[in-house]
């Protein structure tokens, strides 16, 4: 065979110009295929990396993952809110060591802001139980003193470009909307955290009571016409919450989860729902895995267009190298070294495009890294293939290595036909 | 009718007798001498019969041809009397449909597929009319092609050094070292047949076949090519079979066979 090699190769160079598009689709779906596993993996892992060391995620009472998407990862909106009241109720449970209440709703030029309690910097874990580390500066107080104090992510200080003393107006809602900002009362940076890889990083955060605060003039959305609550004056007010959109709890034993479940669930103040993040979690995948298989069934159909796409490049090639068949076998070529000649070429074809593929693919990943922690606030690994993606770029090359073998078959029966004189 | 034409007479040590044959075949290994009178006898033809499928009367019946090793021998024909297919033939590409082909005492018929593959690669050189080279490759490595079949014809080439290289034959037959690196396919006609009758002298194969190489060259070409072919085939000692429909050209072989005069389903064909 090695004699084979070389002259496949040869073969293969002199018919580079259209050989190499058949690469190149190759190529380009390979890269599809590696790159939507590379992507479907981080982000299950950033996802699963995004909440740690919280029992359950207590919320109004609607679906499990649309509470997880909104509570942990910003995404989506919370269709109601819940009573501060009805949270300290079914904190008192005996079980729960921690309860942390979030307020989301409002932004930072397209960053979410958080209200929370000072406690969330110690309660809230990520990764492998991995506590929030401030790089710069220190928390929010959560005193009135401290009332318009703020502490960005780390993708918020790098891509806004903001430090420590920097004063940022809050927006309502998701911003965008002309004189929807609490451009009266805006806040400081006193505290910038350490890069996590979880939504954290996207995440302003400011007190209950600033977030309180900031809408007091406010009614349904909207300034209040004529009422104007000057930042000082606001102190004077009672800011204590009567509202937050959701709250993660922590239990002093994992053993009294589904108790704990029950007991929020059954509150009957007004409904409440608690999850389990990582039951919210499966349930998630199981929505997305639909969405998953339909792009990886696209994918594995745009290689096997490119396979096509080589087998009849080659076989259309075959008649004009009758000749060189015959001379292939005057010289003592067999109709299996012939065989083995068409396949090689194939086969060369197939992995140069995987090959070509699977470094557009690692490239592909350091390029868009930083665009997807920014926008996506998830992690691209640029790290080793996974195992999935070594068995789909091997499966793409052994499906080249099988449809070589239809054109390698034909100029077998060609040859063997043929003889020494083609008949062409 | 049935008796080779032949125009010298067969060597007195011939072996008729089938069971001679296969004594002979079982004894040595393929391509190796055997005894004097084996080595002396270079193909031998008996009661072939051969039909392409589907064909009512057999192209080819040939009772009985001996060729002596060291000969030239032009074959010669009218088209479409079976040349091609005897050249098929006796370079173990076709199998006949009954009676056996032997090469250096060895039947093509009693060899496995991949073994007749690497017995012609060993023993047969060939040039077709025209399109000998692969385009591909550059001239020197048309050249080494056979060796890349054949370990036998490779250690020839090594072994004869400087005699039976590459770069050596390609002198020889008389292209400029400027154009070895160059790709077949930039040669002119002439230059290509030559680079196809130095492929097919390479390792010094016992057997070579041409078929109808000079007809796309002009006669003073033809010449030239018949004098390095011919030269070259008595330098490595490789008996040769040349067809050819020129007539002019038949003064210069050692031996002249006209197909329709051995080939007994030609003389049907006509009677009919």
């Amino acid at each position: 065979m090695k004699p084979l090699l070389a002259l496949a190769a040869r073969s293969a160079w002199h018919r580079r110009g259209t050989l190499a598009l058949v690469s190149l689709s190759i190529a380009l779906a390979t890269l599809l295929l590696l790159s939507l596993e590379r992507l479907r993996q981080d982000v299950r892992t950033s996802f699963v990396q995004s909440v740690s060391g919280t029992d359950l995620i207590v919320g109004a009472r609607a679906s499990p993952v649309q509470l997880m998407l909104y509570a942990v990862f910003r995404i989506g909106g919370a269709t109601s809110n819940l009573r501060m009241d009805s949270l300290r109720a079914v904190a008192s449970h005996r079980a729960v060591a921690w309860m942390v209440p979030l307020s989301l709703g409002d932004s930072h030029r397209g960053y979410p802001v958080l209200g929370t309690t000072p406690e969330y910097f110690e309660r809230f874990r990520y990764g492998q139980a991995k506590p929030l580390v401030l790089a710069q500066g220190q928390r929010f107080a959560g005193t009135l003193d401290g009332l318009y104090e703020a502490v960005i992510g780390a993708e918020v200080a790098a891509g806004l470009g903001y430090g420590l003393g920097q004063r940022i107006v809050l927006s309502h809602g998701g911003g965008g909307l002309p004189g929807a900002e609490h451009a009266d009362k805006p806040f400081s940076v006193v505290g910038v955290l350490a890069r996590t890889g979880t939504p954290v990083d996207r995440t302003v955060h400011v007190s209950l009571q600033a977030i309180e605060a900031i809408h007091l003039d406010w009614v349904g959305g909207a300034p209040m016409p004529g009422l104007r609550i000057a930042p000082e004056q606001a102190r004077k007010f009672d800011l204590e919450p009567k509202q937050v959109t959701a709250a993660l709890i922590g239990l002093k034993s994992r053993v009294a989860v589904f108790a704990v479940q029950r007991h929020v669930n059954s509150f009957e103040g007004e409904p409440l729902m608690a999850v389990l993040p990582g039951v919210a979690l499966d349930e998630l995948w199981q929505l997305v895995g639909l969405g998953e298989r339909a792009l990886l069934a696209m994918s594995v159909l745009v290689a096997v267009v490119s396979l096509a796409g080589l087998v009849a490049t080659v076989l259309a090639g075959l008649g004009e190298r009758r000749r060189e068949l015959a001379v292939l076998r005057a010289v003592g070529a067999g109709p299996r070294h012939v065989l083995a000649l068409l396949a090689l070429e194939g086969t060369l074809v197939t992995l140069l495009g995987a090959l070509l593929g699977a470094a557009a693919a690692a490239l592909a990943v350091v390029a868009a890294a930083p665009w997807v922690q920014a926008t996506l606030g998830i992690t691209l690994g640029g790290g080793a293939p996974t195992a999935v993606q070594w068995a789909l770029w091997a499966a793409v090359v052994a499906a080249g290595i099988l449809a070589s073998l239809v054109p390698g078959w034909r100029a077998y029966r060609l040859s063997l036909a043929d003889g020494l004189s083609p008949r062409s | 009718m049935g008796a080779a034409t032949m125009a010298e007479p067969l060597p007195a040590t011939h072996c008729r007798d089938p069971s001679c044959a296969v004594e002979s075949l079982a004894a040595a290994p393929a391509g190796q001498p055997r005894d004097a009178a084996a080595l002396s006898t270079m193909l031998e033809l008996r009661g072939l019969r051969f039909s392409w499928p589907g064909a009512a009367a057999p192209t080819l019946a040939i009772d009985e041809l001996t060729l002596a090793a060291g000969r030239t021998v032009f074959l010669h024909g009218p088209s479409g009397c079976g040349k091609s297919t005897l050249l098929g033939l006796l370079a173990g590409v076709l199998l006949p449909s009954s009676g056996q082909v032997a090469l250096l005492g060895r039947s093509w018929a009693g060899l496995r597929a991949s073994r007749r593959d690497a017995f012609r690669a060993d023993h047969v050189g060939y040039i077709f009319q025209q399109f000998n080279l692969l385009p591909y490759l550059s001239v020197l490595d048309n050249v080494r092609l056979p060796c890349r079949f054949s370990r036998r014809r490779a250690q020839r080439a090594t072994a004869r050094g400087e005699e039976g290289g590459a770069e050596r034959l390609l002198e020889r037959v008389g292209l400029p070292a400027s154009l070895w690196a160059r790709p077949a396919a930039q040669l002119s006609v002439g230059q290509q047949q030559r680079v196809a009758a130095a492929r097919a002298l390479i390792g010094a194969p016992e057997l070579v076949i041409a078929d109808e190489p000079t007809s796309a060259l002009d006669a003073d070409r033809r010449d030239a090519f018949m004098d390095l072919l011919l030269g070259e085939c008595a330098a490595a000692g490789s008996t040769l079979i040349f067809v050819s429909h020129d007539q002019r050209l038949a003064a210069r072989f050692s031996q002249q066979l006209s197909l329709p005069a051995i080939n007994r389903a030609a003389v049907a064909a006509g009677a009919a």
